[in-house]
């Protein structure tokens, strides 16, 4: 799928409203641009929107357009070439399994199939309205690999260092609605650090507030500005 | 080696506290404001000597882009823009600093914007980062409420305004101009340069737009001085550097090490070897799915700086170092990074939207067999021919690694073919399409 290639459902809501509490939220972002650059505020405005609605439908790039007095056409370029606008419903829980090479290097293909077999057909929404899943292009946090980013209408947080059990396990216990933990899922690490004992920062005096002391003197203070 | 004490990114782990007070306790925020007082020409003479060139893939030197800028402001305002669209597969250290390492960052923002004569700057960071983006944000809004942000920003008499923005998934607009059409509100297609962003950039004003990295390390080279920084390195390649190792070694990990450290070195201390040892290796891509890969002769004993990994005809790119072992199929490996490419093109230039599908689809072919050798010859040609000829450097992003792959296991592809062809007998492929 190329980025053009994406389109609209054929099932559209009749009308969008904001929320009072996101209709605020817009009203401050505003104030971000320079005056008349408002138009700035056209990606933000869909993802809240997408938030709010679960994904971004026509009625709401309508709306948008008239509130950032942008042409129509303006704002739906801009919600079918960038890829993270779902422009039909996804599941309550949208799984989006990384399967770039760092990933795929690391079995991105065995998560792929876990969805299949937990889920089912990869970007439809399961019987329950529960799960969607869909295999996206690198998410940047390949020292982590395999991972994957589950988004709700609440949160959109990465899964990282996954072996098909674990992922299996995962998306069960979001099926039952338990916690599930956020991150790194090798007990192992912390963040992007190796497996175990860490090679580096291990020296207690980058801590010990040793360098919040003032500065004695700022080096090459006298330095001469060379003539340009 | 590098040592501690000499890591500017003391916190890229996140096992301490990111928020204000624990930032200043490592030394974030110190001095500030005489640094800012010492003036522009200054900072930038400083980040000149220090030898800082960008860490956002092309190395071009800092200082120098800075200079680029107008000296003083006329009509129309400047800006800094900064490129945290982080998306070269490999690549994963902007997140880190920007989620553990905030106020170092922003601190960056300040000077730096400060140096080049602008008072507001905004923060592009990947739309898929929004835990990331949620961090940062508050760090920022901690900042403001210190009065390190906004009127008399750290007592520096400079009025600074930082906003945080985001994208919604497109590798694209990590291109600079892709970037900025992006931040105005447009798709994320290339323009045309010049003018450059120096000139015209953000809403046709004089911008530079630099990566995380090459922002969050200038407080630090302030603070310790250039010749400090210029320690480490090779000339023309000096500092430290965040390296991002991925793929089939035993402990992938970020880790901030000196540049121009061994690559070799740099897996075996940090990353706990390649996995099944080193003679298990296949093949490495030392900087992002962009740069060509390298085989095990060459990583044996190449160093990690932009000239040694260029001599080399690959590069340090983002320093995302991708390690395949011998398990790897290093064409299907290969191929789905041009489908990587195929997914991203923004469809601007002819020869990158064709081409990077149809490389990809012969790549898919290749990697059964189902394919000639005339055709390796015929990829190459078509490599060479989106390489050079498209508005930005997606084209020759996509082109390379393709490029890397045929130079260095183009008798693995053969192989592949005439196993293939043994059972079928030989078929010309001059009248079979790509698809």
């Amino acid at each position: 799928m190329t980025m053009a290639a994406r389109r609209p459902a054929t099932q559209q809501p009749a009308s969008f409203e904001w929320s009072a509490e996101n209709q605020r939220w817009c009203d401050e972002q505003i104030t971000k641009y320079p005056e008349g650059r408002q138009a700035s505020c056209v990606i933000p405005f869909l993802w809240r929107g997408q938030k709010q609605e679960g994904w971004c439908s026509i009625p709401m790039m309508e709306a948008i357009a008239r509130q950032l007095s942008m042409p129509y056409i303006r704002v739906y370029e801009v919600a079918t070439f960038y890829t993270m606008f779902n422009l039909a419903p996804v599941g309550e829980y949208f799984v989006q399994i990384c399967g770039t090479t760092p990933c795929m290097l690391r079995g991105a293909q065995d998560l792929r199939e876990v969805c299949k077999k937990v889920i089912g057909v990869e970007n439809h929404v399961s019987d329950d309205g529960k799960f969607s899943w869909l295999e996206v292009e690198c998410l940047g946090a390949c020292t982590n690999a395999p991972m994957i980013q589950i988004s709700t209408k609440v949160g959109d947080h990465y899964y990282e260092d996954l072996t098909p059990e674990i992922f299996e396990d995962l998306l069960a216990k979001i099926r039952r609605g338990e916690e599930v933990k956020i991150g790194t899922q090798n007990p192992g690490r912390h963040t992007s650090d190796p497996d175990g004992e860490n090679t580096t920062l291990t020296d207690p005096t980058l801590y010990d507030g040793s360098r919040a002391q003032p500065l004695k003197e700022i080096p090459n203070a006298q330095a001469p500005t060379p003539a340009e | 080696m590098l040592e501690d004490k000499d890591r500017i990114f003391t916190n890229l782990y996140g096992l301490h506290d990111w928020r204000l007070e624990a930032a200043k306790k490592r030394g974030a925020w110190n001095g500030t404001a005489d640094l800012i007082r010492m003036g522009p020409d200054w900072i930038i003479q400083q980040i000149k000597d220090s030898g800082l060139r960008g860490r956002g893939g092309a190395g071009f030197p800092t200082g120098l882009k800075w200079s680029f800028m107008p000296r003083e402001v006329g009509e129309r305002p400047h800006y800094l823009v900064v490129n945290a669209d982080e998306s070269e597969p490999g690549t994963c250290k902007d997140r880190e600093m920007m989620r553990h390492d905030p106020h170092l960052f922003i601190e960056g923002c300040l000077i730096a914007s400060y140096a080049m004569k602008a008072s507001a700057c905004y923060i592009y960071i990947r739309g898929e980062y929004v835990d990331e983006r949620n961090n940062l944000q508050a760090a920022v809004d901690e900042a403001y409420a210190a009065g390190l942000l906004g009127k008399n920003a750290a007592g520096s008499g400079w009025d600074f305004d930082l906003y945080v923005h985001h994208g919604a998934g497109a590798y694209i607009c990590g291109e600079e101009t892709a970037l900025l059409e992006s931040l105005e509100g447009k798709k994320g297609q290339p323009r045309l340069k010049p003018p450059f962003p120096a000139g015209a950039g953000l809403y046709g004003c004089p911008t530079t737009v630099n990566n995380v990295e090459s922002i969050a390390v200038v407080p630090t080279i302030l603070r310790r001085g250039a010749d400090w920084f210029q320690k480490f390195g090779r000339d023309n390649n000096k500092g430290t550097k965040v390296f991002c190792i991925s793929g089939h070694v035993n402990r992938p990990c970020n880790v901030e090490e000196a540049m121009s450290i061994p690559l070799r070195q740099l897996i075996d201390t940090h990353c706990g070897g390649v996995k099944g040892g080193w003679d298990n290796l296949k093949a490495i891509i030392p900087g992002g799915s962009s740069v060509p890969l390298l085989p095990r002769e060459i990583c044996d004993d190449v160093l990690m700086d932009f000239d040694a990994l260029r001599d080399v005809r690959s590069g340090l790119g983002t320093a995302a170092v991708i390690v395949m072992d011998k398990s790897t199929d290093i064409v299907r490996a290969i191929s789905r990074i041009s489908y990587f490419y195929k997914h991203e093109s923004c469809g601007q230039c002819t020869p990158c939207r064709e081409g990077t599908g149809w490389m990809w689809r012969v790549l898919e072919r290749m990697a059964e067999g189902n394919s000639s050798t005339a055709e390796i010859d015929k990829l190459l040609d078509v490599a060479g021919q989106i390489e050079g000829h498209t508005i930005c450097a997606l084209g020759d992003a996509a082109a390379w690694p393709v490029q890397g792959l045929i130079r260095h296991f183009r008798s693995e592809i053969e192989e592949r073919i005439n196993a293939y062809r043994a059972d079928r007998g030989p078929v010309s492929m001059t009248s079979v399409a790509a698809e």
